[in-house]
């Protein structure tokens, strides 16, 4: 299945985007989707973490993915 | 009577504003922090500043802050409104008011309300400086 991926701060310009449609496994869980954009993008490997949301929600790792769910990849946070 | 106001705006925020929203008789002050534009980072001259955000969800956390104040404090209302777009030195990123009946609420509600708006809400700034631009906090 495709979802929906949004990109922000750093992480949209290192994958030159700010949303792109990525092809996981259906059921897959937030952690496998991690690694499909680890192996797709290899310059995400340049920041140390980043946090995913699903829904506008943050997501952990055993989350599971469903057809139409918007994702989010969070680089850490600087507002204020 | 609503008691929270979350605010993402690319306008210049209004103190006034915050201000006046908390405002209530039955409270005997009102805390306020209000973010400013630095005019270097590490020694080194920052031009201006740009903030990104995710606003659907920043707003949502936004909410989820100013709730959590609402149960952690004895407060009374609580307002949280942030900037976007590119800003100038001394320029406004952010502003939190809070009102209560007595004035240690309203102080440590404020302090964890800025303190946690930096830890969670989806919001990114990149600082420019004469020689280019830096993605604030991201190779923590």
């Amino acid at each position: 299945m495709k979802i929906k991926t949004l990109f922000f701060g750093i992480t949209s310009d290192l994958v030159s985007a700010s949303e792109l449609q990525i092809e996981v496994d259906e059921n897959s869980s937030v952690e496998n989707f991690k690694s499909v954009l680890k192996d797709e993008f290899s310059a995400l490997k340049n920041i140390n973490s980043y946090a995913i949301a699903v829904n506008e929600e943050y997501a952990e790792n055993e989350t599971l993915l469903k057809v139409g769910d918007v994702v989010a990849v969070i680089p850490p946070v600087s507002g204020g | 009577m609503q008691r929270t106001s979350i605010k993402i705006t690319s306008e210049k925020l209004d103190l006034q504003e915050c201000y006046h929203f908390v405002e209530d008789d039955s409270c005997g002050g009102i805390s306020a922090f209000v973010g400013t534009v630095r005019n270097d980072t590490q020694g080194k001259e920052v031009k201006q500043l740009d903030f990104s955000t995710y606003k659907p969800m920043a707003i949502k956390e936004m909410q989820k802050i100013a709730d959590l104040a609402l149960e952690k404090f004895e407060i009374k209302k609580i307002a949280i409104h942030h900037a976007e777009g590119m800003l100038q030195i001394g320029a406004i990123p952010v502003i939190i008011t809070v009102s209560s009946k007595h004035r240690k609420a309203a102080f440590l509600a404020c302090e964890f309300a800025i303190d946690t708006l930096k830890e969670t809400v989806p919001i990114w700034k990149k600082e420019y400086f004469s020689d280019g631009e830096v993605w604030v906090n991201a190779h923590p």
